[in-house]
């Protein structure tokens, strides 16, 4: 081989090699958290956010919008979980509690976490939580029974032709993944 | 390097660093793959062949889906083309060998034990992987077979032997031209693996990533693709496809490259519009990159989202006109002989078409969710793999093959060979338009009774499509052992490039001594 090529070959091996090292790198440094942000920021999938900190107190009373629980189960999830109230109305910007019922109905302990989802999507970025049993993993004992509360605000920005939001919780056997610690986890 | 011939025994293939034993392996190698893949689609069209469950139970079935896609995909497909490209880059820009020998050695040897590895686990408890080539979470980690953890490691030695087979190519193309060889005076095969080439580096490691979250998900207790700890399965899709639309062309930029070669030996006219090919095969490397989420319109993706993918998945049908029309512009008044590379490759521009009008069919957002995962999508992406890649990569082997042994293959065996592949492929193909616009779908082993005739008519075609495979492996292998010998380095009387000027059949080693460029025209 001809060795006037031998150290651009070199140098050409190498940045390629670089920039699969950096792709590589991309997928798990750039697509997982960009991905992860793009659907918090635009409510993508109806995901909502964390837990919201109150900053104003503006109660918007001119409006009214319904909102509406409903509860879902992951594959053959044995728990018993439905909301205690299925629609409230309620006005942008006030705080209001619900709860959701929740009974293991097996002979062992369990771990279950629930994950939002909101409907419409467009409806998730406007829709907080300010405490929601969805923010922790929930243990319940063999048999035991528990009211897991929620307290959300609709924001008053809302645009004006959503009247209606469904919030939908899908509850999640997690016994096995919460194995180590039953800590919280960062529900999105 | 002295002028010494190859080594003797086992060994030779073994050790090897030259790149025209190393093509040769490649090629050997991706026809096993093919014909291992291709008894799998078999065993489909054989299911198929009635309404019912007569033949395979669905567990299996799913298997042999999954299997025909990865075999196909990552064995035959692209090992082919790289071993074209071993083959002939070197030959064609005036360069001795490929620039990193021996990684290319060791780019062939890791790709049979990770194919091994792959077709074993269809004998393991729970089966072989049974969630689709696209391996779509959390089917692929919270509810796939143990095995899954082989085809993982599997997927990871594949990915690996093509990132070091696109470096050595890059490499190759980027510092061992021959003197006066610009970049604009390369044959266009070698422009379009360049480009293939920095795809693979590009989109490898994506793939990497997404098996290695895979593999996290189910061992180490993270939770990427899974909704319960924070995850999200759409995210898998995302990832998938992000390498996935710019894996479907690094499939097809080579064969684009092999027809641009042999339209105009056998038209007889240099390639028309050589400039906007180049730019062209560019522009739809670029567009590959954010065209990805086309295949997931029924995610629940917004709005924008589907008319931005939308657009920009239309916008990849101007360039690819560019060059259907630079084909067709090149055959237009040309003197054209119809010897079998040609028959292939007026098919693959014909045939290639209709798969990209498909195509568009379904890139249009709203349509696309009647057709979603239907046979028409089975149909559109089997007219781009086969009547594309697999059809370009005969036109090729019939093309060069002279080149390659010194002998000439059976021109009638060629063209029967072609003719029954041509009507096969059809006759397999073109109904699954109709029975996926009706709504039959995809990766299920039975269906509706109104889909009957059609899906016999499929199996058939596929029948006979797959035995004229064993008519083109017996005409290679005839030709190899029994071929007219031939020694003029031209072998076709319209060919052009620095391929030809060296003796048929190749010797061992080529242009160790570089070429004049400025004698022949390079390109076409």
């Amino acid at each position: 081989m001809a060795e006037r090529t031998d150290k651009g070959i070199f140098y050409t091996a190498a940045k390629l090699m670089a920039v699969c090292v950096a792709m590589f790198a991309f997928v798990f440094v750039v697509m997982v958290p960009l991905y992860n942000v793009l659907c918090d920021v635009l409510g993508i999938n109806g995901k909502t956010g964390g837990r919201y900190e109150v900053t104003e107190n503006i109660i918007d009373t001119s409006r009214t919008v319904k909102v509406q629980f409903v509860a879902n189960f992951n594959e053959q999830m044995p728990w018993e979980f439905k909301p205690n109230t299925t629609v409230v109305k309620v006005h942008p910007g006030e705080a209001t509690n619900i709860t959701y019922f929740a009974r293991n109905t097996q002979p062992r302990d369990m771990v279950a976490q629930a994950i939002p989802s909101v409907v419409p999507s467009r409806a998730a970025e406007y829709f907080h939580k300010t405490e929601c049993f969805c923010f922790n993993r929930q243990p319940l004992v063999a048999g035991g029974e528990a009211d897991l509360g929620l307290q959300f605000i609709v924001d008053p920005d809302l645009p004006k032709d959503i009247h209606t939001i469904t919030l939908s919780y899908t509850i999640f056997d997690v016994t096995e993944m919460a194995q180590p610690q039953s800590d919280s986890v960062a529900a999105r | 390097m002295g002028a010494h011939g190859p080594a003797k025994g086992l060994t030779r293939w073994l050790f090897t660093t030259n790149h025209k034993d190393i093509g040769t392996m490649y090629l050997w190698f991706s026809f096993a793959m093919f014909l291992l893949g291709g008894s799998f689609a078999m065993i489909i069209r054989a299911e198929l062949f009635q309404p019912g469950l007569q033949i395979v139970e669905p567990e299996f079935f799913n298997q042999m889906t999954t299997m025909h896609g990865l075999v196909m995909v990552f064995g035959a497909i692209m090992p082919a083309f790289v071993g074209l490209a071993n083959w002939m880059i070197p030959l064609m820009i005036g360069a001795p060998d490929m620039a990193l020998p021996r990684m290319n050695n060791w780019s062939f040897w890791i790709l049979p034990p990770a194919f091994a590895l792959l077709a074993s686990t269809l004998f393991m408890e729970g089966g072989g992987p049974n969630f689709g080539w696209t391996f779509y979470a959390p089917l692929s980690t919270t509810y796939a077979p143990p095995s899954v953890t082989y085809f993982i490691f599997g997927v990871h030695i594949m990915g690996l032997s093509s990132i070091m087979g696109a470096i050595n190519i890059i490499a190759t193309i980027v510092n061992m031209r021959a003197p006066g060889m610009t970049y604009m005076k390369m044959p266009l095969f070698v422009w379009t693996w360049l480009i293939t080439a920095f795809l693979l580096v590009a989109v490898m490691p994506v793939l990497a990533g997404a098996v290695t979250m895979m593999l996290m998900d189910i061992h180490f207790g993270t939770s990427f693709f899974s909704a319960a700890g924070g995850g999200d399965p759409v995210l898998f899709q995302h990832v998938f496809w992000f390498f996935g639309h710019p894996e479907v062309y690094i499939i097809i930029l080579p064969g684009f490259g092999v027809v641009s070669q042999i339209i105009p030996t056998f038209s007889r006219k240099p390639l028309f519009g050589y400039d906007s090919m180049v730019y062209a095969t560019a522009s739809i490397a670029f567009l590959s990159f954010i065209v990805w989420a086309h295949h997931m319109y029924t995610v629940g993706m917004p709005i924008a989202g589907e008319l931005f993918f939308m657009y920009a998945t239309m916008l990849i049908a101007v360039p690819t006109a560019a060059k259907v029309f630079n084909w067709i512009t090149t055959m237009f008044k040309g003197s054209l002989t119809f010897e079998t590379p040609m028959l292939f490759s007026i098919a693959f521009v014909f045939l290639f078409t209709v798969g990209g009008f498909s195509g568009l069919m379904l890139a249009i957002a709203p349509a696309d969710f009647q057709y979603h995962d239907t046979y028409f999508v089975v149909a559109h992406f089997h007219y781009t793999m086969v009547a594309g890649a697999i059809f370009s990569m005969s036109a090729a082997v019939y093309y060069w093959l002279p080149k390659w042994t010194g002998k000439m293959y059976n021109e009638t065996m060629g063209k029967t060979h072609f003719w029954v592949s041509f009507v096969g492929f059809n006759l397999t193909f073109f109904p699954q338009h109709f029975v996926g616009l009706a709504g039959m779908p995809r990766r299920i082993p039975d269906y509706n009774l109104m889909f009957a005739d059609f899906n016999m008519m499929s199996s058939i075609g596929a029948f006979i499509y797959g035995a004229s495979q064993l008519l083109f492996l017996f005409n290679v292998v005839r030709t190899i052992t029994h071929g007219e010998k031939i020694d003029d380095p031209k072998v076709w009387d319209g060919a052009h490039g620095l391929e030809w000027t060296v003796p048929t059949p190749a010797p061992y080693h080529t242009f160790t001594t570089p070429p004049d460029v400025k004698e022949v025209e390079a390109h076409g």
